[in-house]
C-alpha cells in the first residue's frame, strides 16, 4: 500500500467520500478514501485542510482511528458557507485533502498515568482518535475516565462509541447533559460535576481537554482544584488556520502558530495567552 | 449522634470544621432515606432542610408551562441539595426527586439558622462552606445560559 505524500503541502490530494453519517443535527461525518488507494497516516490530534473544490478550504481534525490506514474520517459541523456546502456533498463526490498538520496529543508522554478526557459535544471528535489509541494500548495506562457533556440528549455525539467504551471493564464514561426531560435516568448538570465524580489518583493524572475555550478554562480550574497541575493538562485550540504550515500567520496567537505549534498545547505553556482579552 | 458527627465531619462540606462547631451542626442533623420516586421537596415548599447525599441520586426539576418538567441537575453521592435555606423567604424554587434509593444526612435549616444567628463564628464557618457550592452552581448556570455548546469551535 502506498502512503499519501505530497511534495508540496499546499497541493490538495483528491479523496472520494465513501460514506456520510449524520451524527446529530448540524454535524456530519465523512469516511474518505484516496483516489489512488494510498494510505493516510496521522497521529491523534492532527488536522487536515479539507477543500471543497470551488467553494473553500477549512481545517478539520481527524476523528477516526489512526490504525485504520484505508479510511480517513472527518467530522464537520455546519457553521458557515464552506461547511454548509460540504453538508450537501454525497458519497462519490471528491474533496481535496492537505495534511496531516499540527502537533498531536502526547500519548507517549503520558504512559503510566491515570487519564481523564474532558470534552463537550463536537469536542469529542478531535479526542476520539486519542481515545481509540489509548484503548488499543490500554495496558500502558492507569485508569481511563471520559467526561463528556452536551446540551441535551439529542446532541450526544458518537453515541455508539460511548456505549462501547462504557461497556468495557477498564474504562469509565461519565456522560452529562445540561437538561433533560423528567424521567431521564442519566446525569444532568455541568461537566465540572462529572469531573469531580471521577475516581482517579489526581496527583498522577494527565488530563486531555477539548471544548470551546470558555469551557476549557472552567475545566482546567476544576481539575486544578482536584490536584491536576497545569503541566498535566493538555488542551486544543482552534483559530483561522489557512496554510497549515506556519507561513501565512492567520492562526498566530502571540508567539505561537496554532497550525504548526498546536493545535494541542500543554496548558501551562499557553496559559498566559488565555488572560489576553480578544485573543 | 456521635456517628452522625463523624459522618458529617467526613463530608467535604464540613471538612476542617472545628469539633465544637461540628457538634453544634450535627445537633441539627438526622439520617433520611428516600425511595426512588420520593420527593425531597417541591417548588414553593418551605426550605427547611438541607440534604447531603451519602448514596443515590436526586433529580432537580422545574415545571415549565405547557411542557413536561425539565431536569437541570442530578446531584449524587457527596453532593448537596439545597442552598435556598440561606436566604429569605426560604422557599424552594424547584422540585427535588430521588431517582433511585437515596440516603442523605438532612440538616434542619431552621435549627442551623438559629445556631448561626446565635453564634456568628459558626455562621461564618458555615457560610464559607456553602458559598463555594453556590459559586460552582452560578458558574454552571452562566455557562448554560451562554449556551457555549451551541457556539462553533
Amino acid at each position: 500500500m502506498m502512503t499519501t505524500t505530497t511534495a508540496d503541502p499546499m497541493v490538495p490530494v483528491p479523496y472520494r467520500i465513501a460514506r456520510v453519517i449524520r451524527e446529530i443535527d448540524g454535524v456530519f461525518t465523512w469516511h474518505l478514501k484516496s483516489l489512488d488507494g494510498s494510505a493516510f497516516r496521522f497521529r491523534p490530534g492532527q488536522f487536515n485542510m479539507v477543500y471543497h473544490f470551488g467553494v473553500g478550504e477549512i481545517p478539520v481534525s481527524v476523528s477516526g482511528d489512526c490504525r485504520d490506514l484505508d479510511t480517513l474520517v472527518h467530522t464537520i459541523r455546519e457553521v458557515g458557507p464552506v461547511t454548509n456546502a460540504m453538508a450537501t456533498l454525497r458519497p462519490g463526490d471528491v474533496v481535496g485533502i492537505r495534511g496531516p498538520f499540527g502537533r498531536p496529543w502526547p500519548i507517549d508522554e503520558v504512559t503510566g498515568f491515570d487519564l481523564i478526557f474532558v470534552t463537550s459535544t463536537i469536542g469529542l471528535a478531535p479526542l476520539r482518535p486519542l481515545i481509540y489509541e489509548v484503548l488499543h494500548r490500554r495496558s500502558d495506562f492507569g485508569k481511563v475516565v471520559i467526561c463528556y457533556g452536551t446540551r441535551g440528549t439529542d446532541d450526544i455525539m458518537f453515541e455508539a462509541d460511548l456505549h462501547r467504551w462504557r461497556a468495557r471493564f477498564d474504562t469509565v464514561v461519565h456522560l452529562t447533559v445540561h437538561s433533560a426531560p423528567s424521567g431521564y435516568r442519566g446525569r444532568v448538570g455541568g461537566v465540572a460535576s462529572a469531573i469531580r465524580t471521577a475516581r482517579v489518583d489526581w496527583p498522577s493524572t494527565q488530563a486531555f481537554v477539548c471544548r470551546s475555550e470558555a469551557l476549557t478554562r472552567q475545566a482546567v480550574d476544576t481539575l486544578g482544584g482536584l490536584g491536576v497541575t497545569p503541566d498535566r493538562v493538555w488542551v486544543t485550540l482552534e483559530r483561522n488556520m489557512q496554510c497549515g504550515i506556519g507561513l501565512c500567520g492567520h492562526c498566530q496567537l502571540g508567539p505561537t502558530f496554532m497550525c504548526k505549534d498546536g493545535p494541542v498545547y500543554r496548558f501551562d505553556q499557553i496559559e498566559p495567552l488565555y488572560a489576553v482579552r480578544e485573543f | 449522634m456521635e456517628g452522625l458527627e463523624r459522618i458529617l465531619g467526613e463530608h467535604r462540606l464540613f471538612t476542617g470544621l472545628g469539633p465544637s462547631f461540628l457538634t453544634l451542626a450535627s445537633g441539627c442533623a438526622k439520617n433520611v432515606v428516600f425511595k426512588a420516586g420520593d420527593y425531597l421537596f417541591r417548588a414553593d415548599d418551605a426550605a427547611d432542610w438541607i440534604y447531603l447525599i451519602r448514596y443515590g441520586r436526586v433529580a432537580l426539576e422545574m415545571a415549565l408551562p405547557g411542557r413536561e418538567a425539565v431536569q437541570f441537575e442530578t446531584p449524587g453521592e457527596g453532593e448537596i441539595v439545597g442552598l435556598t435555606w440561606l436566604l429569605p423567604p426560604y422557599l424552594w424554587g424547584y422540585d427535588a426527586r430521588a431517582t433511585e434509593l437515596t440516603r442523605t444526612i438532612a440538616l434542619d435549616a431552621r435549627c442551623l439558622r438559629d445556631k448561626c444567628d446565635a453564634d456568628h463564628d459558626l455562621g461564618f464557618e458555615i457560610l464559607k462552606r456553602f458559598l463555594p457550592v453556590l459559586e460552582h452552581g452560578l458558574q454552571a448556570t452562566w455557562l448554560q445560559m451562554l449556551d457555549v455548546y451551541g457556539q462553533p469551535g
